[in-house]
């Protein structure tokens, strides 16, 4: 059981890994566009910045819940 | 044996101090992640609030100053921002910023080609439109919009600076 608990809190921070890379990778490519003058992708590239967050924190509290439970 | 005295004072040993548990790498990762949507969020304000820029009208040249397939290269819209003007064809003026959209290094034309080369990285854009042909520049040359006025061709704006 408390290895299974420990799996649950490493997957979630694996995909939490996951997901902040496809976040910077969504920052930069924000950044590229509205240097290049592409102004329109800015609010696109925010809204799901803000999701991909939302997704972390849920994350990271589901991870903190069953370590919770853990303890 | 008898724990020394000090290890109540001390508990934790050196090389367990510097472990990161999952916790405090769930909130390391969490806090990044925070601190890319606030950027997306800047970029976002950003690209609200821009100001249009007020670009100022420059003679660049006299169209019998350049021959077909000549260049000749001028500063726009200040003093440090080389430009090149290439006449590709009898009635066809095109201008571009010379930095490359790299590492800003300067652009040098193949007109014979039809391309404008960028030796520092082996960049290479299209002369027609400015477009990145090949290699690592991320973005095409901010183009220079001219205005022929009878015989002479102005500088008007930047377009993709
Ligand atoms: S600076 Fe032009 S290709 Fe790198």
């Amino acid at each position: 059981m408390k290895s299974r608990r420990r799996d649950a809190i490493d997957g979630a921070l694996a995909l939490l890994s996951v997901l902040l890379v496809v976040q910077m990778w969504l920052l930069t490519a924000a950044l590229e566009a509205d240097l290049a003058g592409h102004h329109e992708a800015a609010l696109p590239g925010a809204v799901l910045s803000g999701l991909l967050f939302a997704a972390c924190v849920a994350l990271g509290l589901l991870a903190e819940r069953v370590h919770a439970r853990h303890d | 044996m008898r724990e020394p005295s000090w290890r109540t004072d001390f508990p934790v040993a050196t090389g367990d101090e510097r472990m990161v548990t999952r916790r405090q790498f769930s909130r390391f990762l969490l806090l990044t992640s925070l601190g890319m949507f606030v950027g997306n969020l800047w970029i976002l304000v950003r690209s609200r609030f821009r100001r249009a820029t007020v670009y100022p009208e420059l003679r660049v040249a006299r169209v019998a100053d350049v021959p077909v397939q000549g260049v000749k290269l001028f500063h726009y819209p200040g003093p440090d921002d080389p430009c090149l003007l290439i006449r590709t064809a009898e009635d066809t003026f095109v201008a571009y910023g010379q930095k490359c959209t790299h590492l800003s290094c300067a652009v040098l034309p193949k007109v014979a080609e039809g391309k404008l080369h960028c030796p520092c990285h082996e960049g290479w854009f299209a002369i027609d439109d400015g477009r990145v042909l090949q290699g690592p520049p991320p973005r095409p040359l901010p183009r220079v919009v001219l205005e022929r006025r009878g015989e002479e061709l102005f500088a008007v704006r930047i377009e993709g600076a």
